[in-house]
């Protein structure tokens, strides 16, 4: 390792770490419009440097300063580190987990081959399922370090909720695992830049969603439900619990805990749009003939613009559905998800026998 | 020599965080100390370029089923454990104990010593177990492979465990139930 590959690594490390935290931050504000589009009103349009409104994006800079500002207080009987640290675990996952996620076809420059990708590891799925599985602790800490019902309460919906959900989760991964035979990200990616092909002209590209339909539904419900968010928000539902698991923060701690979910929620597109629409890939442009400059711009913005299209997404699920019954969500988890997971698994077998094998 | 540094920070972060696993009062900072401690163990095979063993060490122990004790630790509310005072009890019966096991290691280590050998990559050097497929292939081939039979085994052996515990929750909860119907 010489200094310019060090430097290298640190600079995605931190392209990564950038996008991820600005994607966050944007999406408060999209959720924002979102929600006052769908309940006919205007969203934030007030605040605003010396006139300045953009759109109400200022609006991000003013929830920044009010949350580092306000008291950080930590309850009578709580458990002060644990207080302090199940914020930060709680975020970690989704800061972490994009890690192997390949944002931008690979190109050389001055001798270099540069990945766009911070570390391709063999196992690439399964890190982020290792990763996302250590999630918990943040939510499990931070109610029960807080030493109130409301935030047990929360955490103990939670975390059965996050847990039911993983299994789901993993079933749908292995159809795609089996769809391509490898677990690395950047080969799956590669993968889906070919095409179904009838009489030699390219009908489809083969994307994870044409092979995994069902398999693309059922990962991101399981997904959705991993970030906790409308239909999935029994652990913050406010009618029961107050604000559930965080109900005994506030500052900047209770804002990671908001950042974080936010942050999950871009990394969950990042990871279907790796998985089932292409990663960088645009279909019927072979970006890998272009010249490295336009490659990799085309590539990081084809790669981005998918994943603004699935954070919409969940933004327009949050708005359409209400909450669910915690029964409801269990059967949901269990005996509709987990079921058609497992007879995912002989379909893609069967599929794959059909059309002659897996490539090896 | 980077790979010694990293394994040396590794080894020193297992063994002091198991450390507090036993020593420290409180059980949810015990269970936390556990999932610490997994996941530098973790780290260990990652060093090891065992990838794959690595991913699932986080996933299976530290992802699920940590979160179940300390889901239950939280919820049972065991409080901490309160210091001790006097000389702790014990010792005699805890110095038995410890012989016993200590002899039983040594007549292990005694009746597989020829068979002991420091673990080497010969031969599977990285980029060797990249030409074959990479490591997770590798491992895969192996379980449904020439260890197919112990590995189904082994996966029936914890479903047995998994309805026995069912049973044996239930089988209570059943006598109860219908002792208190025979009642109304």
């Amino acid at each position: 390792m010489d200094l310019i590959s060090i430097l290298i690594v640190v600079a995605k490390v931190a392209f990564v770490l950038i996008v991820v935290l600005h994607f966050g931050a944007l999406m408060t504000w999209a959720e924002r419009k979102q929600a006052a589009l769908i309940q006919d009103r205007i969203g934030p349009n007030r605040i605003n440097i010396l006139g300045v409104k953009a759109l109400g994006l200022i609006q991000i800079m003013a929830d920044g300063l009010k949350m580092i500002m306000k008291e950080d207080f930590i309850p009578a009987g709580a458990h002060r580190l644990y207080h302090t640290l199940a914020p930060a675990i709680a975020m970690f996952p989704a800061l972490v987990a994009l890690a192997v996620v390949p944002f931008g076809p690979s190109f050389d420059v001055a001798g270099r081959h540069i990945e766009l990708q911070v570390a391709n590891l063999d196992v690439g799925i399964l890190f982020v399922l290792a990763v996302s599985s250590l999630g918990v602790y943040g939510i499990a800490l931070a109610g029960w370090a807080s030493n109130n019902k409301y935030s047990l309460l929360g955490t103990v919906r939670a975390t059965a909720q996050m847990i039911s959900y993983e299994i789901p989760m993993g079933l749908a991964i292995i159809g795609i695992v089996m769809t391509y035979g490898t677990l690395e990200m950047n080969k799956i990616v590669e993968l889906q830049g070919e095409y179904f092909r009838l009489g030699g002209l390219p009908i489809l590209p083969k994307w994870g969603i044409f092979y995994q339909p069902l398999g693309f539904v059922l990962l991101f419900t399981a997904l959705i439900a991993e970030t906790k968010r409308t239909p999935f928000d029994l652990p913050e539902g406010e009618s029961e619990l107050v604000a559930g698991f965080n109900v005994e923060y506030s500052g900047m701690k209770w804002g990671m805990f908001f950042l974080g979910e936010f942050a999950s929620i871009v990394v969950v597109s990042a990871l279907v749009a790796t998985l089932y629409f292409g990663g960088w890939q645009i279909p019927y442009v072979n970006l890998m003939a272009l010249p490295a400059l336009p490659r990799v711009l085309l590539g990081v913005a084809t790669f981005f613009g998918k994943v603004i299209v699935l954070c919409w997404l969940q933004l327009l699920v949050r708005w359409t559905l209400p909450r669910f019954r915690y029964d409801q969500l269990m059967h949901l988890g269990w005996k509709r998800l987990m079921p058609l997971a497992i007879a995912n698994l002989p379909l893609t077998a069967a599929w794959i026998w059909m059309l002659g094998g897996m490539k090896s | 020599m980077s790979a010694q540094i990293a394994f040396y920070v590794l080894a020193l972060g297992a063994l002091v965080s198991a450390l507090g696993v036993v020593l420290v009062r409180n059980p949810i900072t015990s269970a936390l100390n556990l999932v610490v401690s997994l996941c530098f163990v973790a780290g260990l095979y990652a060093l090891l370029e065992a990838h794959f063993v690595a991913a699932v060490q986080v996933t299976v122990y530290a992802g699920a089923i940590m979160v179940l004790f300390t889901f239950v630790i939280m919820l049972l509310d065991l409080g901490t454990v309160p210091a001790r005072t006097g000389p702790p009890e014990g010792i005699p019966k805890a110095t038995i104990m410890g012989a016993l096991g200590a002899a039983f290691v040594g007549l292990v280590i005694h009746a597989v010593r020829g068979d002991i050998r420091v673990p080497t990559t010969a031969g599977m050097a990285p980029e060797r177990v990249a030409e074959l497929g990479g490591n997770s292939r590798l491992v895969g081939e192996l379980l449904f492979g020439p260890y197919l039979l112990p590995f189904e085994v082994a996966g029936v052996l914890l479903l047995v465990a998994l309805v026995g515990t069912v049973v044996m929750a239930k089988r209570d909860s059943v006598a109860k139930s219908t002792a208190s119907r025979r009642n109304s």
